[in-house]
């Protein structure tokens, strides 16, 4: 069982790639704010499931806990900041 | 022993449907022509593809206290990511970037 979130954790790996990709490439900074925000997302997800795979799921959960709210106020925070210097120009 | 079994298969059922839309919204946020699409794309499918997760995760764990904790991220994540989609979208609307069909240039 622990091999199968092994290969679960691996794919979404993959999925990071393209958005690693689409955040490197993206041509508005916008564009690469929404692939370091997905990038977030999915390290939440790999969290919980290599907490699985150690069999220690309430610690690994509270680290995704508190990744996901530091994920949420630097994206809010980059957001506001572009908006004002965007209205700036 | 056969209840034991069918869920841990619906938990492997509910973790592979939630990888396919981690990977379809992979797809979204290469292939969409414009920021505002890719943000959509994006947005949606990683709330819905964790929710799907962390759902098997949860029936493979059982009653414990961490399925709570999970439940909450579960929860938190659906009312960040679409916030997150909002704001963005808000912003790059204010600081001038133009919808996809508007720029006859198509693509970038």
């Amino acid at each position: 069982m622990n091999r199968f979130f092994l290969a679960v954790a691996l794919a979404l790996s993959a999925v990071v790639l393209t958005y690693i990709y689409r955040a490197i490439k993206g041509p508005t900074v916008f564009d690469r704010v929404v692939g370091l925000n997905s990038i977030g997302t999915k390290a939440i997800i790999m969290l919980v499931l290599v907490g699985l795979m150690y069999q220690r799921v309430d610690m690994f959960v509270d680290i995704c806990l508190g990744y996901a709210v530091l994920n949420l106020v630097s994206a809010l925070a980059v957001t506001k900041y572009l908006e004002r210097s965007a209205a700036r120009k | 022993m056969i209840a034991g079994q069918a869920v841990t298969a619906l938990s492997i059922v509910l973790i592979l449907v939630g990888v396919f839309f981690h990977f379809a919204s992979a797809i979204g946020i290469l292939r969409m022509p414009d920021f505002y699409t890719r943000c959509h794309a994006a947005g949606v499918m990683d709330t819905l593809g964790a929710l799907l997760i962390l759902g098997g995760i949860v029936l493979y764990i059982g009653w414990q206290l961490v399925v709570v904790k999970i439940v909450l991220i579960f929860v938190f994540l659906s009312i960040v990511n679409p916030t997150v989609c909002h704001a963005l979208q808000r912003a790059a609307l204010r600081s001038g970037l133009k919808p996809w069909p508007e720029r006859r240039g198509g693509a970038e």
